[in-house]
């Protein structure tokens, strides 16, 4: 009876979670897309679905809500339901969406999926091989292999998120590494950008109007194309085409200056929209929380090891709810900036594919972070991985990251204000 | 690399070269007298190749992404066939980007619609999103001219009146109509059609791969010399009369 009732509180939350993941497919990362495959959306929201009850049942766990044997018959269900969506359903169909992109192949699209797939499971098991993850006495699919496999995936993916954000939310947030922006630079630069694009028109009029005699004269500006054009080109070209060719090469080179002078002025009224936003109450707020985090994090990368389990466990609990909200953001931005509307589909699948590993593995790693007598449970349900091998790969990999950003950040902070400083 | 050479060119106090020095041979043109014509649109739409069609009365090749703005010309032959034919440089000015960028990208781009005399709106028939956010887009655009102080209305719904005031002379038009099955063609074009009314402007539906649908003669080509034609395009804000720009027997 109490099996009943808390399968249906399962499900119940379950279709909320559901519910949240369509609307913030539709609102958010499609807002400017049409939505024709209805497939993408529905494969996207159940494996945030599945993704978030995973969560859900380690609270659950600590607050010792529903009965023992129910969790455990959710948990082990919710696992084989997530492989399944990772390791058949998703690269499936990121195999077919891209196949029937290329229009050659449109013909036998379930064939080539189908054989995309199989290379996909071919890597993944050659995955398995140089890192020591497994006793040898599983069998072949058996669900800790495959888990094992997108553990490894998925903890490495965490780590360089982390380790990345780690060192990018104190550079971003704290005021301290804020530069300085004034609306003089902003317009200094406009001017240049402005400036830039009028020499390109000029240079663009000379170009229309020599090839309009040209064509008036009965000549044809050949592009020099290959090696023999080129040698071509040298004797017998006609001096228009000569002279086209170089002012192309000159607009080429300030189109380049005026696409850099966009990017400069584009960043700097970010960095002034940041210093204003640093000046109100939420911005004080959340640059009080950068150093905090910074604090935290640094203790991270030293690791101090006497710090009480129970007060790491409610930073576990924040750390889940800002990666959650984290990696919807980024997943965002990246989905905006490299999505266009052949690749959307495509490019929301592997988001999808990416954020269950990111749920699985951080399960894995949330273990550590657990006091002693929860962590039975998912001892029991994920078999017998060798969780100390994720744990020390997650540091080895952060620590990479870390050190990888701090290098990064420092140069391109070093870089920037020598750009805009005005002679 | 060909931008060493620009950096040592100081970033303030360009030396003021006159427009006449830089295009030898067309010393007659003021430098007020620009045609400046925007091309907005969603990304992905087609704006680049529909640029380069227009201008260059070829196929793009190999499109890619636009970042910020670019720019091409075209010459145009303002009421050609009539005593009072004239030739002039019509610059489309292609902005990149998305009407759902960050504030920083929009207040950027806002640079480049200063002065604007024509719009040309670019929206993707296989996609009604690209088509909604057109009034977005025009918004955008016409508000940064409309209201001189800079505030952006917010508000993004479209409003009739404020397309009432506008005077200045707006385009729509629709790409990729290739890819649209001909059982569908008769629906998406009733759609097209509500949207040019909306903006109170013509249409023309094309695919930018095919020259064909622009060829001398057909009714789209006739469409868009009426655009070009347009009076408002050529009100300079110099008070002289607009006078002959350049001379077509000149060497270059």
């Amino acid at each position: 009876m109490s099996f009943l009732i808390d399968s249906s509180i399962m499900i119940t939350s379950q279709i909320l979670f559901f519910g949240f993941g369509w609307l913030f497919f539709m609102r958010q990362l499609f807002k400017d897309y049409e939505v024709r495959q209805y497939v993408v959306q529905v494969i996207f929201s159940v494996t945030f679905a599945f993704s978030c009850t995973m969560f859900e049942l380690i609270i659950f766990e600590i607050l010792k809500v529903l009965n023992s044997s129910s969790r455990y018959f959710h948990w082990k269900m919710n696992l084989c339901v997530i492989l399944l969506i990772l390791v058949f359903m998703v690269p499936f169909y990121i195999g077919y969406f891209i196949v029937s992109n290329i229009r050659l192949l449109h013909r036998q699209r379930l064939l080539f999926s189908c054989l995309l797939w199989l290379t996909f499971m071919y890597f993944f098991w050659k995955l398995g091989d140089p890192f020591p993850i497994l006793s040898p006495k599983h069998g072949i699919l058996s669900i800790e292999q495959l888990i094992s496999r997108v553990g490894v995936i998925g903890v490495t993916l965490m780590a360089l998120l982390s380790g990345f954000g780690a060192v990018n939310c104190p550079y971003t947030y704290m005021s301290y590494f804020l530069r300085n922006v004034t609306d003089a630079d902003i317009l200094a630069l406009e001017r240049r950008l402005l400036q830039t694009m009028d020499m390109i028109i000029s240079k663009k009029k000379r170009m229309a109007m020599t090839r309009r005699t040209m064509f008036q004269k009965g000549e044809v500006h050949n592009k020099p194309s290959g090696f023999w054009g080129m040698i071509k080109s040298v004797t017998t070209s006609a001096p228009g085409s000569e002279n086209l060719t170089l002012i192309q090469q000159e607009v080429d080179a300030l189109e380049e200056l005026s696409r850099q002078l966009f990017l400069e002025t584009a960043d700097l009224y970010a960095t002034k929209e940041r210093i204003e936003y640093s000046k109100t109450f939420k911005g004080k707020y959340f640059n009080f929380l950068g150093y905090f985090f910074s604090i935290y994090c640094v203790w991270k990368i030293f690791m101090v090891k006497f710090w009480s389990q129970h007060i790491s466990f409610i930073l576990v609990g924040i750390i889940i709810v800002t990666s959650i909200r984290g990696l919807l953001i980024t997943l965002t931005k990246f989905f905006y900036a490299i999505s266009s509307s052949k690749s959307s589909n495509v490019i929301v699948l592997l988001l999808a594919q990416i954020m269950g590993m990111y749920f699985v593995s951080s399960v894995l790693l949330i273990r550590m972070s657990m006091p002693l007598e929860y962590r039975t449970i998912i001892t029991e349900v994920l078999g017998e991985l060798q969780f100390n091998f994720y744990h020390r790969w997650f540091d080895v990999i952060f620590l990479v990251s870390a050190l990888s950003s701090i290098l990064f950040l420092y140069l391109a902070h070093k870089q920037a204000p020598e750009k805009h400083m005005a002679p | 690399m060909k931008l060493k050479t620009l950096s040592s060119i100081p970033s303030s106090g360009w030396p003021t070269i006159p427009e006449q020095a830089l295009t030898p041979g067309c010393g007659k043109m003021a430098s007020l007298d620009r045609v400046k014509v925007l091309v907005l649109g969603d990304s992905g739409v087609g704006k680049s190749s529909l640029v380069h069609l227009l201008c260059q009365n070829q196929v793009l090749g190999n499109p890619s992404w636009t970042v910020g703005c670019s720019v091409d010309v075209r010459v145009h032959d303002y009421k050609e066939g009539t005593p009072e034919e004239k030739t002039y440089y019509i610059e489309l000015w292609d902005v990149g980007g998305s009407v759902g960028s960050a504030s920083s990208v929009k207040s950027t781009r806002a640079v480049f619609y200063n002065s604007v005399n024509g719009i040309i709106l670019v929206h993707d028939l296989t996609n009604k999103k690209s088509s909604q956010n057109l009034y977005r887009w025009s918004l955008e655009a016409l508000n940064r001219d409309l209201v001189p102080t800079g505030v952006l209305v917010t508000n993004g719904d479209y409003d009739r009146e404020q397309f009432a005031d506008n005077q200045i002379p707006l385009l729509v038009i629709g790409t990729k109509l290739d890819q649209i099955h001909e059982a569908k063609r008769h629906e998406v074009l009733t759609r097209t059609a509500f949207l040019a009314e909306d903006f109170n402007a013509e249409e023309i539906n094309l695919d930018c791969t095919n020259p064909r649908y622009l060829a001398a003669g057909s009714s789209n080509a006739v469409k868009l010399s009426r655009f070009f034609d347009k009076r408002f395009l050529y009100l300079f804000t110099s008070p002289q009369p607009p006078h002959k720009a350049l001379n077509p027997g000149d060497s270059v």
